[in-house]
């Protein structure tokens, strides 16, 4: 079949029919449609690869991130109280309640902070007003800075509103006509002002709820905070906040908030730090409208229930990424209480029938691992796991209390516990896929991958119609899946790179029909045509790739040279494409981008040695011999400068050379390598530019940034921590 | 023999990795299937310049007997590994191009108003969206002129491609 053979008989009987068109020009016109069409799939392609490059760098840096944070769970459950590296990392595990709210509040005090007589940034005066939030977005958008008093005072009044809000917020259309939705936006102040110019600052008639996701990446996550939580303060009943899995502190030591804050605020960051974990934690988790479309930022999984969700203290998971504390015994107690407050049941039935499935269930431990064993699916490490789940086992056991508690009541406590985190987790990680089903999300190392079985279900379960979510970066900005069930939508344009997407919004009207409205930043962008905007992109995602082979440059090699016994210097270009596969561990179509990555080949044979000379990346200082310890720093980077700033304890930029040693003994325990101890001292040394005994975070990192000589560009790089 | 055996071998395994790395690309789910509007796409990737109509037959050979809107690689390897050795849906030359463009250019005039091309693509053969006629005049068109130089486009694409 194929229009070749019977068209022509067809087109000589309507030639007459048609006038002008002869048989010649139809086919001609075919042909160059057939053409163009075959020219913009390739395209196509080329994008897509593009895309893959950014998100497998940004999905395994996630799942290192994970890693790296159930290596420091390891350590603290392991390390004798004595040890000093303990000391070094135990404060991210610090209890935050150790003190009580009025403590607290008396921590974050901002009357000391004085305003000096040269500030000319925003001035707030509380209870705000509409004039003085639409000067404080004016001035962002002047890239003013709002002082330091101004922020703790800000964020002092949002805990107080926040601790007020339930996990779920409803809202409904009748009282004001149309909400906007908006998703995704990683610090990129363009595009919500960008939103507000188009649709409108929210207000009584202008409703909006956003969903997570404000910080990290872009430059100005801070900024974007204070206006959203501006408006929360000035119009509560119409402005609604979703926590997103970036609303996290341990997320956002690597991802460019706690970074962003600290340079902003050298004295008080430490402290706007610290009172933004708390109001993270106080976040609504989700936003249902009209009882029927549901808002949460990541997703669902086929466990998925709300009133579960409804009833959590939600405060309590302060990072998503770390298992909830074993409950005090007190605590406990209230559990029964709560227990008590099921709908129909009585107070003491509810509890015994818990009880009793508690002890009918399999092992308590075990399926504590199980549920455990999903949120953290990263197998190769599963021998640190099952250790650690047997440390949080016994730590759940070992009640600091003298009255006598059952073993199964605390069991279920934990129990509780883990099946409350889950659903957490679930709903801030999770991500759709096409099959039915509910898998671990492997990718991304926490929550799952839902099928549109699963959204069935869950969505009739609760009489939904709808589920609005966000969390993965689509190219329009907005994607349906699921049979139109689910919309994802992401309103931080050209995330990835310029022109590597638009940003969306939604507005939703009392039919519950949801109208996308799309955007892209800069002008320049959208002026692009499709063939520029994916060179553009391109090249920045290529650039990304070969900062990647630089840090593997020894791993490479030997692959390499495995597939080169009689040391010709030569692989052919298969091997070339299996060697990046095995070393890289980035799921790449590594065929498909081999034109785009190899330059010279002959006879299908490629020169590796000036393969790695022509990627054209200089070592940024000869001085310092240990390549060993230089690969290792490129290629752990994030980790390295994550590391970094937990010790930095007193935010001073500035760290000794023992806390310097006992990082990278850390580091290199992590990555279960050996560098001697001379070594170490050695780069030490050579680092302190000043010779005084201590070393500038910022100039350590300087010093092993990449350099691509061939663009001169100190800018982008998805390696590098993001500004 | 024993040459041309492993060496047919080898081809066909080359085959076979080219497919596979282009599905990947768009299996987003890691789960070996992709959504069939993605197949053109990959089929076209591969180096293959098929009609709309032509497509649609691949895509119904490598359909379940129930479509469900998602293609499987196992049914896809078998029908694009034929499609590709019995090279099935051949490349168009720049020359050939070019002589479709004189074609439609009758008056000879070297090159072709924004209307007539657009009339063309919009109307015949295997009619273009509105989307894909607004790209193709994006690149095209000279904005001051309101024309297609289609020579010079022509030339540029095809540098483009090889890049």
């Amino acid at each position: 079949m194929g229009c070749g053979n019977t068209k022509p008989n067809q087109l000589q009987l309507k030639k007459s029919e048609r006038g002008n068109l002869s048989v010649p020009a139809m086919r001609s016109a075919l042909l160059i449609q057939r053409w163009y069409r075959q020219y913009v799939a390739r395209l196509e392609m080329r994008r897509r690869c593009t895309w893959n490059i950014f998100q497998s760098i940004e999905y395994a840096g996630e799942q290192d991130q994970i890693k790296l944070y159930n290596f420091f769970a390891y350590l603290m459950d392991h390390f004798t109280p004595a040890s000093s590296e303990r000391n070094l990392i135990s404060h991210i595990f610090r209890d935050n309640d150790l003190l009580r709210d009025i403590e607290w509040e008396r921590y974050f005090n901002y009357k000391n902070i004085e305003i000096p007589d040269d500030y000319c940034g925003p001035h707030l005066t509380f209870p705000l007003t509409t004039c003085i939030v639409t000067e404080l977005v004016e001035a962002f958008r002047n890239k003013q800075q709002l002082h330091s008093r101004y922020v703790l005072q800000l964020l002092g009044e949002t805990w107080k509103l926040l601790r007020l809000l339930p996990n779920i917020n409803h809202v409904s259309t009748c009282h004001s006509k149309e909400i906007t939705i908006c998703g995704d936006l990683h610090g990129h102040l363009e595009d919500l002002l960008l939103i507000f110019y188009k649709n409108g600052l929210p207000s009584m008639e202008t409703s909006y709820v956003f969903n997570g996701d404000y910080v990290d990446r872009g430059k100005n996550s801070i900024e974007i905070l204070l206006i959203l939580f501006a408006f929360l303060l000035l119009y509560p009943n119409d402005v609604y906040l979703n926590r997103g899995n970036h609303e996290d502190h341990m997320v956002n030591l690597r991802y460019g908030f706690t970074k962003e804050v600290l340079g902003k605020y050298r004295l008080h960051g430490k402290k706007i730090l610290k009172l933004l974990q708390k109001i993270f934690s106080w976040l609504p988790l989700a936003t249902v409208i009209d009882q029927k479309v549901l808002i949460v930022h990541g997703g669902i999984s086929d466990t998925t229930d709300l009133s579960i969700i409804a009833k959590m203290d939600r405060h309590r998971y302060v990072s998503s990424l770390k298992p909830p504390k074993h409950r005090r015994f007190l605590a406990k107690s209230k559990v029964c209480d709560d227990d008590s407050d099921v709908e129909d049941a009585g107070a003491v039935g509810s509890v015994e029938r818990r009880r009793v499935f508690s002890l009918t269930h399999s092992s308590p431990s075990a399926s504590l691992h199980r549920s455990m064993q999903q949120r953290r699916s990263l197998q190769s490490s599963s021998g640190v796991e099952e250790e650690l789940q047997e440390q949080r086992r016994q730590a759940g056991l070992s009640v600091e209390h003298q009255s006598v508690c059952s073993e199964t009541e605390l069991t279920q406590a934990v129990e509780a516990d883990a099946e409350e985190w889950k659903q957490l987790v679930d709903l801030l990680w999770s991500d759709p896929m096409t099959l039915d089903g509910c898998v671990p999300n492997e990718v991304r190392g926490g929550g799952c991958y839902w099928g549109p079985d699963v959204t069935e279900d869950v969505l009739n379960r609760h009489h939904l119609h709808l589920l609005i979510r966000s969390h993965e970066c689509k190219q329009e900005g907005y994607e349906f899946c699921h049979s139109r069930r689910v919309l994802t939508i992401f309103s931080a344009s050209n995330y990835y790179e310029e022109g590597s997407n638009r940003g969306a919004y939604i507005r939703l009207g009392p039919d519950l029909i949801p109208h996308v409205i799309q955007y892209q930043a800069t002008r320049t962008t959208r002026d692009l045509t499709l063939r520029q905007s994916v060179g553009r992109t391109e090249r920045s995602a290529l650039r990304a790739l070969r900062e990647q082979f630089f840090a593997h440059k020894s791993d490479l090699m030997s692959v390499f040279q495995q597939y080169d016994p009689d040391n010709t210097g030569l692989i052919s270009l298969k091997d070339w494409a299996v060697a990046m596969e095995t070393v890289l561990h980035l799921a790449l179509p590594w065929r498909v981008l081999r034109s785009q990555l190899v330059n010279s080949t002959q006879d299908g044979m490629l020169d590796y040695h000036s393969w790695f000379r022509e990627l054209d990346i200089t070592e940024p200082n000869k001085e310092l011999a240990h390549t060993n310890v230089l690969e290792t720093l490129y290629k752990h980077h994030s980790n390295l400068e994550t590391i970094f700033r937990i010790i930095d304890t007193d935010n001073s930029g500035l760290i000794s050379f023992e806390e310097f040693r006992q990082t990278w003994k850390l580091l290199s325990s992590h990555l279960k390598m050996e560098i001697s101890d001379e070594a170490i001292v050695d780069l030490a040394h050579s680092i302190d530019f000043n010779h005084d005994g201590s070393i500038d975070i910022n100039e350590f990192m300087e010093a092993f940034r990449l350099v691509d000589s061939t663009h001169h560009d100190m800018g982008n790089s998805m390696i590098k921590a993001p500004s | 023999m024993a040459d041309d055996k492993d060496n047919a071998e080898a081809i066909l395994s080359e085959v076979h990795k080219k497919i596979s790395d282009a599905f990947d690309l768009f299996d987003h789910e890691f789960n070996k299937t992709v959504d069939v509007r993605e197949i053109g796409t990959i089929i076209r990737s591969l180096g293959c310049f098929p009609s709309e109509v032509e497509l649609h037959d691949v895509i119904t050979e490598a359909e379940d007997e129930e479509p469900m809107g998602y293609i499987r690689f196992e049914r896809f390897l078998p029908v694009m590994t034929r499609v590709l050795m019995e090279r099935k849906f051949r490349p168009i030359t720049e020359d050939l191009l070019l002589q479709a463009f004189e074609v439609l250019d009758q008056q000879n005039k070297g090159y072709l108003e924004a209307e007539e091309l657009t009339k063309y693509m919009t109307l015949e053969g295997e009619p273009f969206t509105q989307e894909e006629m607004e790209e193709m005049l994006s690149a095209a068109l000279d904005p001051e002129k309101n024309v297609i130089a289609y020579k010079d486009f022509v030339s540029m694409m095809v540098i483009d491609d090889a890049q």
